[in-house]
């Protein structure tokens, strides 16, 4: 029996899509078996990230509404032999086509056969939230620092938290730009986490490396260098329940770095 | 047996006082009221209002009733009726104060979106996040930061009181009152401890939390110690 994780944020374009791909990506790369679910409904696009788009042949409502079977559905990522898999959601319907015991139903089914279930939820708190929140174990949720995806990100976690069987949410500070937060034009880390009162998974700082690997649908999780892609990957390491120190966002930023290290208690 | 008197005046420095027996009936009661107050001719014939006391004793009186006696009263002379007192309270009416009476304890934080409304006074244990609200029918007292809104004395009480170890909130409201926080304000000024309340001019002040020890003394509820 597996666990199902929602990546989700409460405001559009702070990068749930992108960080439910390489989750699901850097959880795979570590030998687990893994099934990311779109649950944005009419407006899918986990499929683009991963590459995966012309695959598609049924899709969630198709599966929901019982036009074909689970692993009909399914398109499987042929980069990790048997790894990773693809539950997209329709393009031609809307939100309200699922109902949430309905997605609660069928990913009890997946964390049968999965090790993880990372549902991508979409923007918002109507029925596409709910939907995506219904069947979860756990919540990520994602932000970036500026003001107003955090107030987001502090409406979702209250809704969160009134969620029953779910455990209390882990933050990531996605879209970091280290001068900006040095300059005090960003809010730092440790304001953030303060604010939201949550505990922290990750932070993973601004690349375009991120949005260039997105275009060609090969998540940034694949490449072992890139910055942002050592963050995903220590993000599923901690999912996984090791312990990995926060990453240290820019070399010369001692300060920044004691900051973080003090914040986990390091002295 | 009978002739104990059911209604008794007594004429005291601060005007009038009715005391109505309690171990007759309402209809007895009545009856005794009306024919005591259409014969004590003797009331002087001047147009001078005089306020009186009703007191009833053990005796429950429901607000119809109340109205009765009220009205029994003032067409017979020129009385009015200051106030009914009686050494009875309903469940509700005793439960009602004693919510009003309380502090509410709360240890979570508050976030956007949220609304948190207590009778009595509040203890928030945590923040108001911004776009979260707070409101009790008493005080408010925060230990984190009150960065959201807060209405305290909300069924119109001006005495009610505010305060937050970190006061930044985007809105103090006290009873009708409302205050903003200002357009800028500058990060390097400590906010911490303080308190609000309606000063004299009718204006939430917000003022050192030492401040509130002469402005609200009756805060302070404990008694004795040394």
């Amino acid at each position: 029996m597996g666990e199902a994780i929602v990546i989700t944020s409460g405001k559009g374009g702070v990068g749930k899509t992108t960080t439910s791909a390489n989750i699901g990506t850097a959880l795979a790369l570590q030998g687990k078996r893994v099934c990311l679910v779109d649950t944005d409904i009419g407006l899918r696009n986990l499929d683009v990230v991963m590459g995966l788009e012309n695959r598609i042949i049924y899709d969630l409502v198709d599966v929901i509404q019982g036009r074909c079977k689970i692993h009909q559905a399914l398109v499987k990522d042929k980069r990790f032999e048997d790894k990773l898999y693809l539950l997209p959601a329709a393009q031609t319907t809307d939100k309200t086509a699922v109902e949430p015991e309905q997605m609660k139903q069928l990913i009890d089914d997946l964390k049968q056969d999965y090790d993880y279930v990372v549902i991508d939820c979409p923007a918002g708190i109507e029925q596409g939230y709910k939907n995506a929140v219904a069947g979860a174990d756990k919540a990520i949720v994602v932000t970036t620092p500026e003001a107003s995806a955090v107030r987001d990100a502090d409406r979702i976690i209250g809704l969160l938290e009134k969620e029953e069987g779910l455990e209390p949410p882990k933050l990531i500070i996605n879209r970091i730009r280290s001068h900006m937060m040095e300059s005090g034009g960003m809010m730092d880390v440790d304001e953030v986490t303060t604010h939201l009162s949550i505990d922290l998974i990750g932070i993973v700082a601004d690349d375009e490396e991120v949005i260039k690997a997105s275009n060609h649908g090969k998540p940034i999780a694949l490449n072992p260098d890139n910055k942002a892609s050592i963050a995903y990957r220590n993000i599923a390491r901690r999912i996984l329940g090791e312990s990995v120190p926060l990453q240290q966002l820019n070399d010369a930023d001692k300060g920044m770095f004691t900051k973080i290290k003090r914040f986990f208690g390091v002295r | 047996m009978k002739k104990t008197q059911n209604v008794t005046i007594k004429g005291t420095k601060d005007g009038l006082t009715l005391h109505l027996d309690d171990t007759c009936s309402y209809a007895e009661l009545k009856q005794e009221l009306n024919r005591k107050l259409s014969n004590s001719t003797r009331v002087q014939e001047e147009d001078k209002l005089l306020s009186v006391k009703v007191k009833v004793g053990n005796r429950y009186l429901s607000e119809e009733q109340q109205e009765e006696l009220k009205d029994l009263i003032r067409q017979k002379r020129n009385l009015i009726v200051d106030s009914i007192e009686t050494n009875v309270l309903t469940m509700e009416e005793a439960e009602r104060l004693k919510r009003e009476g309380e502090i509410v304890s709360i240890a979570r934080v508050i976030r956007s979106g949220q609304v948190v409304e207590v009778t009595g006074d509040l203890l928030l244990i945590g923040d108001v996040n911004p776009g979260g609200t707070v409101k009790a029918s008493g005080n408010i007292f925060i230990m984190g930061s009150l960065k959201g809104i807060a209405h305290a004395g909300c069924e119109g009480n001006d005495e009610a009181v505010i305060t937050a170890s970190v006061m930044k909130p985007s809105q103090l409201r006290i009873s009708d009152h409302i205050n903003r926080a200002p357009d800028q304000i500058s990060d390097e000024e400590v906010k911490s401890m303080e308190c609000a309340y309606i000063s004299e001019n009718n204006q939430i002040i917000v003022d050192r939390l030492q401040a509130l020890i002469q402005q609200r003394p009756n805060l302070t509820r404990f008694e004795g110690g040394r």
